[in-house]
């Protein structure tokens, strides 16, 4: 590596141009608007409407119970899923390795809108496969999507299904980076399997997974797309409404980009504190 | 050594006792993807149990044209994601290369920034984004304001400052004593040895594009100018509208990204478990 700062920059300015540009100065001016009453021209400096509105806005509740409801179960079931299915998918026994990779990985490459569509038949109320399979067994139908905590569950469900394959793929090259001579030896030292997967395997795994933890929780935090496409926009009466679709609704429906960045700020803080206490409760006690 | 083998034997069962249901139930919804899609809408919204492909694509495909011009949607996407894709790796391999070549001032800062804005969530920047594209600029629908805004990529700088920092400097010394210039080190000597990341990244960078919806959401409404998911979900709300036809959508927008994926697996994954490497 040689000090030659002019030929650096040169490399770096086109992709430090659009940093600035969309990301640099949108950050410094949505923490500007986050202040201004934005309903009426000309915009005025008025925190009262937008942080003072955000601390006692019952919809803003109402989001923000949901997305961490949906934080709380989906993410650690999820997590867990991809662990299973990282193990598993690595284990030396399994047969029809790739049909079985292609079942978990596909629905990492599917678009919000193509398996919203999908998931919106399979569980239509009236005609969906999943109700006649409930059905089947003598259960009474389940009114996914106007049951407020049906739909809830099928919001988690919906994104379980899009995102354990690809937290399954981060976690399996974890687990492909442990040297296989660790194994070996525990082995010669009559270490049972289940052993070796609890006091080897689990506390080598622990960085990919809080890695996995820590996007998950970002993730949930900013999940827009699936309430919107599959619930009808945090139907019903809001009850699948993320803070994510909230802020949508705020800044691009209502044209309130004061209040709505005020929600964007409070979004990133809750976010980053998620964060912060996932990685300090998974710290290394040395 | 037969007490062993009947014991993994056991293990083998158990195994596949778990994992063929699950991966079962997670192949079903692309499964039903195709079955919907070939259906007429009179069969999807029937009272009888539907789990087996027909022969209605190209009518459902006429009903999803007769409903809003698809082909055009997905013409905007691939050319969309081709761009966006081609001008992210120039920006990302350049910005990669100056992190991992040179020393300079600020580096350090640089490399901070690009890992801070993978945690801070995209709704900080989308309003002033949308306030300076669509309202300052005037540019909605348009291809600028489709593929320009979400060119920053952060992941695509790690990953591709990863790859150059892994090649030892000899290489590059060498050309440097023939008087060879920085830039075309980079382009005839840094980038082809590159090239299996470079793949990777292209992947990773075309399916963000292909699959992107908020943003394509806010800024292109225009039917002439909305990318396929954004058009596909605009019918969802209809009530007169062809179901079969929105199968049909979700399936030419899945199947080349399942294409990709089945033929191109290595660099996928590669391009996936990227954040993943520290």
């Amino acid at each position: 590596m040689r000090p030659r700062s002019l030929t650096a920059f040169g490399f770096l300015a086109p992709y430090l141009l659009i940093f600035a540009s969309f990301w640099l100065w949108p950050i410094i001016y949505s923490f500007y608007l986050s202040f201004m009453s934005t309903r009426r021209l000309p915009w005025t400096f008025n925190p009262k409407m937008t942080w003072g509105r955000v601390v006692q806005d019952p919809a803003f509740y109402n989001a923000l119970e949901n997305t961490l409801t949906i934080l709380a179960i989906q993410v650690p079931v999820m997590l867990f899923l991809a662990t299973l299915l990282a193990v598993m998918l690595n284990s030396t026994l399994l047969r029809a390795r790739g049909l079985i990779r292609f079942a978990f990985f596909a629905p990492v490459v599917i678009g919000e809108a193509a398996y919203a569509a999908v998931f919106r038949l399979m569980f239509n109320t009236e005609f969906g496969v999943i109700n006649k399979v409930i059905e089947s067994v003598g259960l009474p139908p389940v009114e996914w999507f106007s049951n407020p905590d049906a739909a809830m569950a099928l919001i988690i469900m919906a994104v379980t299904w899009r995102w354990v394959g690809y937290n399954a793929i981060i976690i399996l090259a974890g687990l492909q980076s442990i040297p296989q001579d660790v194994y070996e030896a525990a082995t010669l030292d009559r270490v049972s399997p289940r052993q070796q997967f609890l006091y080897i395997t689990l506390p080598l795994l622990k960085p990919v997974i809080l890695f996995c933890l820590v996007l998950s929780v970002i993730g949930s935090m900013q999940l827009f797309a699936e309430p919107y496409l599959i619930t009808n926009v945090g139907g019903p009466g809001g009850a699948t409404e993320t803070l994510g679709l909230y802020l949508y609704r705020q800044a691009f429906l209502n044209l309130n980009f004061g209040y709505a960045s005020a929600v964007a700020y409070t979004i990133a803080a809750l976010a980053v504190m998620i964060s912060a206490l996932n990685l300090w409760i998974g710290r290394d006690k040395t | 050594m037969s007490q062993q083998n009947a014991a993994s034997r056991k293990r083998a069962i158990a195994l596949h006792a778990v994992i063929v249901p699950l991966a079962l139930i997670w192949v079903f919804p692309i499964w039903m993807m195709v079955v919907f899609a070939t259906r007429p809408d009179s069969a999807i919204f029937s009272p009888k149990v539907l789990l087996t492909p027909g022969n209605r694509f190209w009518e459902n495909f006429n009903l999803l044209q007769d409903d809003l011009n698809f082909t055009r949607t997905l013409f905007v996407s691939v050319v969309v994601a081709v761009v966006y894709t081609v001008l992210s790796m120039i920006l990302t391999s350049m910005a990669g290369w100056a992190l991992a070549r040179y020393k300079f001032h600020g580096r350090i800062a640089v490399v901070g920034i690009i890992l801070g804005t993978m945690t801070l969530p995209y709704f900080v920047v989308v309003i002033p984004q949308f306030i300076l594209v669509a309202r300052d600029f005037g540019l909605s629908n348009t291809w600028v304001a489709l593929i320009v805004p979400p060119l920053f990529n952060s992941l695509g700088v790690l990953f591709m400052r990863q790859a150059f920092s892994m090649m030892p400097a000899e290489l590059f010394d060498a050309a440097r004593i023939d008087g060879v210039s920085e830039w075309k080190i980079f382009l005839h000597v840094g980038l082809p040895l590159a090239r299996p990341m470079l793949a990777a990244l292209a992947i990773i960078l075309f399916l963000a594009s292909w699959n992107n919806y908020l943003w394509p959401l806010l800024i292109a409404n225009d039917t002439s100018m909305m990318t396929a998911p954004v058009a596909l979900g605009s019918l969802f709300g209809l009530v007169d509208v062809s179901w079969g036809g929105i199968m049909v959508g979700a399936v030419l927008m899945t199947a080349p990204m399942l294409a990709v994926f089945v033929f191109l697996q290595r660099f996928f994954m590669a391009g996936i478990t990227a954040g993943a490497v520290k």
